[in-house]
Protein backbone atom coordinates (compact mmCIF):
# COMPACT_ATOMS: atom_id res chain seq x y z
CA UNK A 1 0.00 0.00 0.00
CA UNK A 2 1.34 3.46 -1.18
CA UNK A 3 1.61 6.65 0.92
CA UNK A 4 -1.04 8.45 -1.10
CA UNK A 5 -3.62 5.74 -0.46
CA UNK A 6 -2.82 5.41 2.97
CA UNK A 7 -3.79 9.22 3.65
CA UNK A 8 -7.00 9.10 1.39
CA UNK A 9 -8.15 6.02 2.64
CA UNK A 10 -9.57 7.20 6.11
CA UNK A 11 -11.67 10.54 4.06
CA UNK A 12 -12.48 7.67 1.82
CA UNK A 13 -14.12 5.45 4.55
CA UNK A 14 -15.23 8.47 6.75
CA UNK A 15 -17.24 10.22 3.46
CA UNK A 16 -18.52 7.01 2.44
CA UNK A 17 -20.00 6.24 6.15
CA UNK A 18 -21.73 9.87 5.72
CA UNK A 19 -23.82 9.08 2.54
CA UNK A 20 -24.70 5.71 4.18
CA UNK A 21 -26.02 7.56 6.94
CA UNK A 22 -27.39 10.13 5.15
CA UNK A 23 -28.83 7.78 2.46
CA UNK A 24 -30.21 5.52 5.43
CA UNK A 25 -32.02 8.31 7.49
CA UNK A 26 -33.69 9.62 4.43
CA UNK A 27 -34.96 6.02 3.19
CA UNK A 28 -36.31 4.96 6.80
CA UNK A 29 -37.63 8.42 7.62
CA UNK A 30 -35.91 8.12 10.34
CA UNK A 31 -37.21 11.13 12.81
CA UNK A 32 -34.71 14.20 13.61
CA UNK A 33 -35.03 13.66 17.33
CA UNK A 34 -33.98 10.26 17.08
CA UNK A 35 -31.17 10.36 14.26
CA UNK A 36 -30.54 13.38 12.42
CA UNK A 37 -28.53 12.65 9.40
CA UNK A 38 -25.36 14.32 8.40
CA UNK A 39 -27.29 17.37 6.35
CA UNK A 40 -29.28 18.42 9.54
CA UNK A 41 -26.59 18.12 11.63
CA UNK A 42 -24.61 20.62 9.03
CA UNK A 43 -28.08 23.05 9.22
CA UNK A 44 -28.24 22.75 12.92
CA UNK A 45 -24.49 23.85 12.62
CA UNK A 46 -25.30 26.55 10.46
CA UNK A 47 -28.26 27.92 12.25
CA UNK A 48 -26.41 28.62 15.56
CA UNK A 49 -22.95 29.00 14.65
CA UNK A 50 -21.84 31.63 17.10
CA UNK A 51 -23.59 30.06 20.42
CA UNK A 52 -21.58 26.84 19.15
CA UNK A 53 -18.25 28.25 18.23
CA UNK A 54 -18.36 30.25 21.29
CA UNK A 55 -18.91 27.24 23.38
CA UNK A 56 -16.43 25.71 21.33
CA UNK A 57 -13.81 28.52 22.48
CA UNK A 58 -14.67 28.06 25.76
CA UNK A 59 -14.05 24.87 26.01
CA UNK A 60 -10.62 24.60 24.28
CA UNK A 61 -9.74 27.48 26.82
CA UNK A 62 -10.50 24.98 29.67
CA UNK A 63 -8.48 22.38 27.80
CA UNK A 64 -5.33 24.69 27.49
CA UNK A 65 -4.89 25.57 30.77
CA UNK A 66 -5.23 22.21 32.29
CA UNK A 67 -2.41 21.08 29.48
CA UNK A 68 -0.25 24.00 30.93
CA UNK A 69 -1.15 23.00 34.39
CA UNK A 70 -0.73 19.61 33.80
CA UNK A 71 2.93 19.77 31.96
CA UNK A 72 3.72 22.16 34.81
CA UNK A 73 2.46 20.36 37.49
CA UNK A 74 3.61 16.46 35.86
CA UNK A 75 7.30 18.01 35.63
CA UNK A 76 7.34 19.08 38.87
CA UNK A 77 5.96 15.95 40.31
CA UNK A 78 8.56 14.08 37.85
CA UNK A 79 11.93 16.38 38.88
CA UNK A 80 11.16 15.79 42.15
CA UNK A 81 10.57 11.84 42.66
CA UNK A 82 13.99 11.72 39.77
CA UNK A 83 15.79 13.81 42.92
CA UNK A 84 14.96 11.60 46.05
CA UNK A 85 13.90 8.03 46.03
CA UNK A 86 11.80 9.31 49.31
CA UNK A 87 10.09 11.75 47.61
CA UNK A 88 9.09 9.19 44.93
CA UNK A 89 7.65 6.91 47.40
CA UNK A 90 5.79 9.52 48.81
CA UNK A 91 4.02 10.84 45.40
CA UNK A 92 3.72 7.65 43.48
CA UNK A 93 0.33 6.34 45.31
CA UNK A 94 -1.51 9.71 45.36
CA UNK A 95 -0.72 10.23 41.35
CA UNK A 96 -1.90 6.99 40.67
CA UNK A 97 -5.23 7.90 43.41
CA UNK A 98 -5.40 10.67 41.68
CA UNK A 99 -5.28 8.77 38.06
CA UNK A 100 -7.56 6.26 39.35
CA UNK A 101 -10.39 7.88 40.33
CA UNK A 102 -12.90 8.52 37.92
CA UNK A 103 -13.35 12.75 37.80
CA UNK A 104 -16.97 12.47 37.60
CA UNK A 105 -16.82 11.12 41.29
CA UNK A 106 -14.90 14.33 42.80
CA UNK A 107 -15.72 17.09 40.06
CA UNK A 108 -19.11 17.67 42.56
CA UNK A 109 -16.47 18.15 45.36
CA UNK A 110 -13.80 20.41 43.29
CA UNK A 111 -17.05 22.26 42.08
CA UNK A 112 -17.98 23.22 45.60
CA UNK A 113 -14.77 23.73 46.97
CA UNK A 114 -13.30 26.20 44.36
CA UNK A 115 -15.90 29.03 43.70
CA UNK A 116 -14.64 30.19 40.63
CA UNK A 117 -16.27 28.19 37.83
CA UNK A 118 -13.85 28.68 35.14
CA UNK A 119 -10.86 27.35 37.70
CA UNK A 120 -13.05 24.42 38.84
CA UNK A 121 -13.04 23.29 35.35
CA UNK A 122 -9.48 23.77 35.13
CA UNK A 123 -8.85 22.12 38.22
CA UNK A 124 -10.79 18.74 37.31
CA UNK A 125 -9.29 18.64 33.83
CA UNK A 126 -5.78 18.80 34.96
CA UNK A 127 -6.83 15.64 37.26
CA UNK A 128 -7.73 13.85 34.58
CA UNK A 129 -4.53 15.14 32.00
CA UNK A 130 -1.54 15.40 34.68
CA UNK A 131 -0.52 11.59 34.92
CA UNK A 132 0.94 10.99 31.35
CA UNK A 133 3.39 13.86 31.75
CA UNK A 134 4.30 12.69 34.86
CA UNK A 135 4.61 9.24 34.34
CA UNK A 136 6.42 9.74 30.87
CA UNK A 137 8.83 12.94 32.20
CA UNK A 138 9.57 10.81 35.65
CA UNK A 139 10.56 7.48 33.02
CA UNK A 140 12.76 9.94 30.71
CA UNK A 141 14.35 11.43 33.65
CA UNK A 142 15.15 8.03 34.83
CA UNK A 143 16.23 6.55 31.39
CA UNK A 144 19.51 9.22 31.11
CA UNK A 145 22.07 7.34 29.44
CA UNK A 146 24.27 5.59 32.22
CA UNK A 147 28.13 6.68 30.04
CA UNK A 148 26.78 10.10 30.00
CA UNK A 149 26.09 10.10 34.21
CA UNK A 150 29.46 8.93 34.72
CA UNK A 151 30.80 11.43 32.52
CA UNK A 152 29.09 13.64 34.13
CA UNK A 153 30.65 12.59 37.13
CA UNK A 154 33.96 11.96 36.26
CA UNK A 155 33.74 15.86 35.24
CA UNK A 156 32.76 17.39 38.71
CA UNK A 157 29.86 18.33 37.82
CA UNK A 158 27.19 19.46 40.13
CA UNK A 159 23.64 18.51 40.71
CA UNK A 160 22.08 20.93 38.99
CA UNK A 161 24.28 20.84 36.07
CA UNK A 162 23.41 17.22 35.38
CA UNK A 163 20.12 18.20 35.47
CA UNK A 164 19.78 21.33 33.62
CA UNK A 165 22.09 20.27 31.08
CA UNK A 166 21.85 16.24 30.78
CA UNK A 167 18.98 14.88 32.50
CA UNK A 168 16.27 17.11 31.26
CA UNK A 169 17.31 17.37 28.14
CA UNK A 170 17.56 14.03 27.85
CA UNK A 171 13.97 13.76 28.86
CA UNK A 172 12.24 15.95 26.31
CA UNK A 173 11.12 13.36 23.90
CA UNK A 174 9.30 11.40 26.58
CA UNK A 175 7.99 14.46 27.79
CA UNK A 176 6.31 15.68 24.60
CA UNK A 177 5.08 11.93 24.30
CA UNK A 178 3.54 12.47 27.84
CA UNK A 179 2.42 15.76 26.56
CA UNK A 180 0.52 14.56 23.36
CA UNK A 181 -1.83 11.83 25.26
CA UNK A 182 -2.29 14.91 28.54
CA UNK A 183 -3.76 16.92 25.19
CA UNK A 184 -6.57 14.49 24.32
CA UNK A 185 -6.96 13.85 28.10
CA UNK A 186 -7.60 17.80 28.78
CA UNK A 187 -9.67 17.77 26.51
CA UNK A 188 -11.90 14.57 28.35
CA UNK A 189 -11.44 16.32 31.83
CA UNK A 190 -12.65 19.67 30.47
CA UNK A 191 -15.99 18.04 28.65
CA UNK A 192 -16.38 16.00 31.98
CA UNK A 193 -16.06 19.13 34.29
CA UNK A 194 -18.50 21.08 32.47
CA UNK A 195 -21.07 17.64 32.42
CA UNK A 196 -20.74 17.84 35.96
CA UNK A 197 -20.88 21.40 36.56
CA UNK A 198 -23.78 21.83 33.91
CA UNK A 199 -25.90 24.71 34.40
CA UNK A 200 -24.19 25.81 37.75
CA UNK A 201 -20.58 25.77 36.60
CA UNK A 202 -20.00 27.72 33.69
CA UNK A 203 -22.40 27.42 31.45
CA UNK A 204 -20.94 27.99 28.34
CA UNK A 205 -18.75 25.38 26.80
CA UNK A 206 -19.27 22.44 24.52
CA UNK A 207 -20.58 19.62 26.94
CA UNK A 208 -22.91 22.73 28.60
CA UNK A 209 -24.51 22.89 24.89
CA UNK A 210 -24.55 19.22 24.33
CA UNK A 211 -26.85 18.76 27.63
CA UNK A 212 -28.82 21.71 26.78
CA UNK A 213 -29.54 20.25 23.03
CA UNK A 214 -30.29 17.02 24.92
CA UNK A 215 -32.91 18.58 27.31
CA UNK A 216 -34.51 20.73 24.23
CA UNK A 217 -34.30 17.48 22.02
CA UNK A 218 -32.40 19.43 19.76
CA UNK A 219 -30.69 16.50 19.01
CA UNK A 220 -29.05 17.95 15.70
CA UNK A 221 -27.63 20.63 17.08
CA UNK A 222 -26.61 17.96 20.07
CA UNK A 223 -24.78 16.05 17.03
CA UNK A 224 -23.00 19.18 15.86
CA UNK A 225 -21.97 20.10 19.17
CA UNK A 226 -20.30 16.24 19.22
CA UNK A 227 -18.42 16.65 15.58
CA UNK A 228 -16.87 19.86 16.90
CA UNK A 229 -15.72 17.85 19.72
CA UNK A 230 -14.20 15.51 17.84
CA UNK A 231 -12.91 17.83 15.37
CA UNK A 232 -11.32 19.20 18.23
CA UNK A 233 -9.75 16.33 19.95
CA UNK A 234 -7.94 15.24 16.58
CA UNK A 235 -7.04 18.84 16.44
CA UNK A 236 -5.25 19.31 19.26
CA UNK A 237 -3.40 15.57 18.99
CA UNK A 238 -2.39 16.51 15.77
CA UNK A 239 -1.28 20.27 16.95
CA UNK A 240 0.65 18.38 19.69
CA UNK A 241 2.29 15.60 17.42
CA UNK A 242 3.72 18.66 15.37
CA UNK A 243 4.77 20.24 17.80
CA UNK A 244 6.75 17.74 19.76
CA UNK A 245 8.48 16.79 15.83
CA UNK A 246 9.29 20.39 15.20
CA UNK A 247 11.08 20.58 18.74
CA UNK A 248 12.81 17.44 18.08
CA UNK A 249 13.63 18.55 14.58
CA UNK A 250 15.07 21.31 16.02
CA UNK A 251 16.90 19.81 18.83
CA UNK A 252 18.25 17.03 16.53
CA UNK A 253 18.83 18.03 13.36
CA UNK A 254 21.88 18.61 12.01
CA UNK B 1 52.17 6.82 38.35
CA UNK B 2 49.09 4.25 39.62
CA UNK B 3 49.36 1.67 41.94
CA UNK B 4 46.82 -1.14 41.58
CA UNK B 5 47.41 -3.15 44.92
CA UNK B 6 45.55 -6.20 45.85
CA UNK B 7 42.28 -4.79 43.97
CA UNK B 8 39.16 -6.96 44.45
CA UNK B 9 35.65 -6.19 43.44
CA UNK B 10 32.46 -7.98 44.40
CA UNK B 11 29.33 -7.00 43.08
CA UNK B 12 26.28 -6.93 45.43
CA UNK B 13 24.83 -9.78 44.00
CA UNK B 14 27.99 -11.60 44.58
CA UNK B 15 30.38 -11.88 41.88
CA UNK B 16 33.86 -11.63 42.57
CA UNK B 17 35.01 -9.41 39.07
CA UNK B 18 38.39 -9.00 40.06
CA UNK B 19 40.47 -11.12 42.35
CA UNK B 20 43.21 -9.08 44.18
CA UNK B 21 44.68 -7.37 40.88
CA UNK B 22 47.72 -5.58 41.46
CA UNK B 23 49.81 -3.64 38.63
CA UNK B 24 51.81 -0.44 37.72
CA UNK B 25 50.72 2.14 35.33
CA UNK B 26 53.52 3.88 34.65
CA UNK B 27 53.67 7.67 32.90
CA UNK B 28 53.33 7.50 29.10
CA UNK B 29 52.67 3.68 28.72
CA UNK B 30 49.80 2.73 26.27
CA UNK B 31 48.54 -0.05 28.37
CA UNK B 32 46.04 -2.84 26.97
CA UNK B 33 43.98 -4.91 28.97
CA UNK B 34 43.19 -8.01 27.25
CA UNK B 35 40.74 -10.78 28.18
CA UNK B 36 37.40 -13.15 26.74
CA UNK B 37 34.16 -11.09 28.09
CA UNK B 38 33.51 -11.74 32.25
CA UNK B 39 36.98 -11.16 32.68
CA UNK B 40 36.61 -7.85 34.86
CA UNK B 41 38.68 -6.27 32.15
CA UNK B 42 35.88 -2.79 32.11
CA UNK B 43 35.31 -3.23 35.81
CA UNK B 44 38.79 -2.40 36.23
CA UNK B 45 38.95 0.42 34.13
CA UNK B 46 36.55 1.87 36.12
CA UNK B 47 38.05 1.13 39.26
CA UNK B 48 40.79 3.12 37.71
CA UNK B 49 38.73 6.06 36.86
CA UNK B 50 37.35 6.22 40.27
CA UNK B 51 33.50 5.95 38.93
CA UNK B 52 33.32 2.45 41.54
CA UNK B 53 35.31 2.05 44.44
CA UNK B 54 37.12 -1.60 45.44
CA UNK B 55 35.85 -3.91 47.46
CA UNK B 56 39.54 -4.04 49.11
CA UNK B 57 42.91 -3.10 47.88
CA UNK B 58 43.56 0.45 46.84
CA UNK B 59 44.25 2.57 43.70
CA UNK B 60 47.00 5.23 44.66
CA UNK B 61 48.06 8.10 42.48
CA UNK B 62 51.39 9.65 43.02
CA UNK B 63 50.04 12.54 42.20
CA UNK B 64 47.41 12.49 44.53
CA UNK B 65 44.33 11.61 43.52
CA UNK B 66 42.76 13.34 40.43
CA UNK B 67 40.85 16.67 40.05
CA UNK B 68 37.86 16.38 37.32
CA UNK B 69 38.53 16.47 34.47
CA UNK B 70 42.28 14.73 34.81
CA UNK B 71 40.84 11.64 33.52
CA UNK B 72 39.61 11.30 30.02
CA UNK B 73 36.91 8.49 29.58
CA UNK B 74 35.80 6.99 26.09
CA UNK B 75 33.15 4.63 26.19
CA UNK B 76 32.28 1.69 24.04
CA UNK B 77 29.34 3.73 22.44
CA UNK B 78 30.28 7.22 21.76
CA UNK B 79 27.24 8.70 23.85
CA UNK B 80 27.29 11.96 22.49
CA UNK B 81 24.84 13.92 23.42
CA UNK B 82 22.12 14.00 20.26
CA UNK B 83 21.34 17.53 21.08
CA UNK B 84 24.77 19.09 20.72
CA UNK B 85 26.81 20.25 17.91
CA UNK B 86 30.04 18.47 17.81
CA UNK B 87 31.86 21.07 19.18
CA UNK B 88 29.18 21.93 22.24
CA UNK B 89 29.36 17.79 22.74
CA UNK B 90 33.45 18.70 22.94
CA UNK B 91 33.37 21.65 24.87
CA UNK B 92 30.97 19.73 27.95
CA UNK B 93 33.92 19.12 30.24
CA UNK B 94 34.89 22.25 30.28
CA UNK B 95 31.54 23.74 30.66
CA UNK B 96 31.19 21.82 33.31
CA UNK B 97 34.23 23.61 34.67
CA UNK B 98 32.75 26.84 34.09
CA UNK B 99 34.56 28.04 31.19
CA UNK B 100 32.76 30.15 28.82
CA UNK B 101 32.19 28.87 25.43
CA UNK B 102 34.08 31.89 24.28
CA UNK B 103 37.54 31.61 25.59
CA UNK B 104 37.79 27.65 24.85
CA UNK B 105 37.12 28.33 21.28
CA UNK B 106 40.61 27.88 20.07
CA UNK B 107 41.09 24.76 22.17
CA UNK B 108 38.04 22.95 21.20
CA UNK B 109 39.04 23.90 17.33
CA UNK B 110 42.21 22.08 18.51
CA UNK B 111 41.17 18.99 19.86
CA UNK B 112 38.55 18.42 16.88
CA UNK B 113 41.66 19.10 14.21
CA UNK B 114 43.52 16.79 16.03
CA UNK B 115 40.82 14.49 15.34
CA UNK B 116 40.55 15.37 12.03
CA UNK B 117 36.91 16.75 12.32
CA UNK B 118 37.51 20.55 12.31
CA UNK B 119 34.89 21.04 9.42
CA UNK B 120 32.20 19.37 11.21
CA UNK B 121 32.12 21.58 14.41
CA UNK B 122 28.85 22.71 13.76
CA UNK B 123 27.45 18.73 13.03
CA UNK B 124 24.75 17.03 15.09
CA UNK B 125 25.42 13.69 15.49
CA UNK B 126 22.77 12.03 13.71
CA UNK B 127 24.72 14.03 10.58
CA UNK B 128 28.03 12.04 11.67
CA UNK B 129 29.16 7.80 10.61
CA UNK B 130 29.67 6.11 13.70
CA UNK B 131 33.66 6.24 13.16
CA UNK B 132 32.94 10.24 13.16
CA UNK B 133 31.42 10.19 16.31
CA UNK B 134 33.70 7.91 18.26
CA UNK B 135 35.88 10.62 16.97
CA UNK B 136 34.55 13.28 18.30
CA UNK B 137 34.04 11.37 21.39
CA UNK B 138 37.66 11.22 22.14
CA UNK B 139 38.31 14.84 21.13
CA UNK B 140 35.95 15.65 24.48
CA UNK B 141 38.31 13.38 26.33
CA UNK B 142 41.27 14.96 24.90
CA UNK B 143 39.85 18.45 25.29
CA UNK B 144 40.19 19.07 29.44
CA UNK B 145 43.77 17.73 28.91
CA UNK B 146 43.69 14.70 30.96
CA UNK B 147 46.65 12.82 32.67
CA UNK B 148 44.99 9.65 31.93
CA UNK B 149 43.15 8.62 28.74
CA UNK B 150 40.64 5.24 29.76
CA UNK B 151 39.26 3.53 26.67
CA UNK B 152 36.74 1.32 26.89
CA UNK B 153 36.17 -1.50 23.84
CA UNK B 154 35.87 1.94 21.67
CA UNK B 155 36.20 1.12 18.85
CA UNK B 156 34.40 -1.99 19.20
CA UNK B 157 31.02 -1.46 17.33
CA UNK B 158 33.24 -0.10 14.17
CA UNK B 159 33.50 -1.64 10.63
CA UNK B 160 36.96 -2.86 10.33
CA UNK B 161 37.98 -0.09 7.67
CA UNK B 162 37.08 2.34 10.25
CA UNK B 163 38.70 0.94 13.08
CA UNK B 164 42.01 0.19 11.23
CA UNK B 165 42.29 3.75 11.00
CA UNK B 166 40.90 4.65 14.51
CA UNK B 167 43.56 2.21 15.41
CA UNK B 168 46.57 4.27 13.14
CA UNK B 169 45.57 7.71 14.48
CA UNK B 170 45.51 6.64 18.17
CA UNK B 171 48.61 5.19 17.74
CA UNK B 172 49.53 8.46 16.68
CA UNK B 173 48.22 10.50 18.54
CA UNK B 174 49.57 8.57 21.66
CA UNK B 175 53.26 9.07 19.91
CA UNK B 176 52.58 12.66 19.83
CA UNK B 177 51.06 13.64 22.68
CA UNK B 178 53.20 11.18 25.28
CA UNK B 179 49.73 10.58 26.80
CA UNK B 180 49.38 8.04 29.31
CA UNK B 181 46.77 5.35 28.18
CA UNK B 182 44.43 2.72 28.99
CA UNK B 183 42.87 0.39 26.57
CA UNK B 184 40.24 -2.18 27.29
CA UNK B 185 39.81 -4.64 24.09
CA UNK B 186 38.95 -8.17 23.44
CA UNK B 187 41.07 -8.08 20.31
CA UNK B 188 44.22 -9.73 20.54
CA UNK B 189 45.30 -7.60 17.33
CA UNK B 190 44.07 -4.32 18.32
CA UNK B 191 45.92 -5.04 21.90
CA UNK B 192 48.86 -6.07 19.36
CA UNK B 193 49.02 -3.28 17.29
CA UNK B 194 48.32 -0.57 19.86
CA UNK B 195 49.97 -0.86 23.30
CA UNK B 196 53.15 -0.80 24.77
CA UNK B 197 52.27 -3.64 27.10
CA UNK B 198 49.48 -6.25 27.45
CA UNK B 199 47.44 -7.18 30.20
CA UNK B 200 46.50 -10.15 29.76
CA UNK B 201 43.07 -10.77 31.74
CA UNK B 202 41.36 -14.09 33.42
CA UNK B 203 38.03 -14.86 34.20
CA UNK B 204 36.46 -15.70 37.26
CA UNK B 205 37.03 -14.78 38.85
CA UNK B 206 39.36 -11.49 36.90
CA UNK B 207 42.94 -11.99 37.58
CA UNK B 208 45.81 -10.56 35.56
CA UNK B 209 47.39 -13.43 34.12
CA UNK B 210 50.74 -12.50 32.32
CA UNK B 211 52.05 -8.66 31.77
CA UNK B 212 53.97 -8.58 27.77
CA UNK B 213 55.75 -5.64 26.75
CA UNK B 214 55.76 -5.17 23.23
CA UNK B 215 58.13 -3.63 21.10
CA UNK B 216 57.71 -2.99 18.02
CA UNK B 217 58.94 -0.40 15.52
CA UNK B 218 56.60 2.62 14.37
CA UNK B 219 58.89 3.14 11.75
CA UNK B 220 57.97 0.17 9.53
CA UNK B 221 54.18 -0.99 8.93
CA UNK B 222 53.33 -2.47 12.33
CA UNK B 223 50.56 -4.64 11.05
CA UNK B 224 53.33 -7.04 9.29
CA UNK B 225 55.89 -6.58 10.76
CA UNK B 226 57.42 -10.10 12.18
CA UNK B 227 57.33 -8.38 15.96
CA UNK B 228 53.87 -7.95 15.71
CA UNK B 229 52.59 -11.27 13.98
CA UNK B 230 54.73 -12.89 17.24
CA UNK B 231 53.34 -10.99 19.56
CA UNK B 232 49.90 -11.90 17.92
CA UNK B 233 50.44 -15.47 18.18
CA UNK B 234 52.07 -15.52 21.92
CA UNK B 235 48.80 -13.76 22.69
CA UNK B 236 46.61 -16.16 20.99
CA UNK B 237 48.59 -19.08 22.77
CA UNK B 238 47.99 -17.72 26.13
CA UNK B 239 44.00 -17.14 25.64
CA UNK B 240 43.74 -20.90 24.03
CA UNK B 241 45.15 -21.97 27.01
CA UNK B 242 43.13 -19.55 29.29
CA UNK B 243 39.81 -21.33 27.46
CA UNK B 244 41.52 -24.94 27.75
CA UNK B 245 42.47 -24.67 31.48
Amino acid sequence: MNKTAERVMPIIFGLAGIGLWQAAVSEFQVPKYVLPGPIAIVQAYIGDYSTLNAALLSTLTVTFAALLFSAALGVALALAMAASDLARAAIQPWAVILQVTPVVAIAPLIIIWVNQPFLALVVCATIVAFFPVLSNTAAGLAATPHDLLDLFRLNGATRMQTLMLLRLPAALPFFLAGLRISGTLALVGAVVAEFVAGSGGFASGLAYRILEAGYRLEIPRMFAALVLLGMAGIAIYAALGLFSHLMLRRRDAA
Amino acid sequence: MIEVSGVSKRFPNGTLALDAVSTTIGKGEFIALLGPSGCGKSTLLRLIAGLEKPSAGQITWAEGSPKPGEIGFVFQDSTLMPWASAAENVFLPLKLRRKSRAETKAEVLAVLNQVGLAEFADSKPAALSGGMKMRVSIARALVSQPKLLLMDEPFAALDEFTRHKLQEDLRDLWRRSGKTIVFVTHSIYEAAYLATRVLVMSARPGRISASIDCHIDDGTDRRTAPEYVALVKRLSDMLRLEFSA
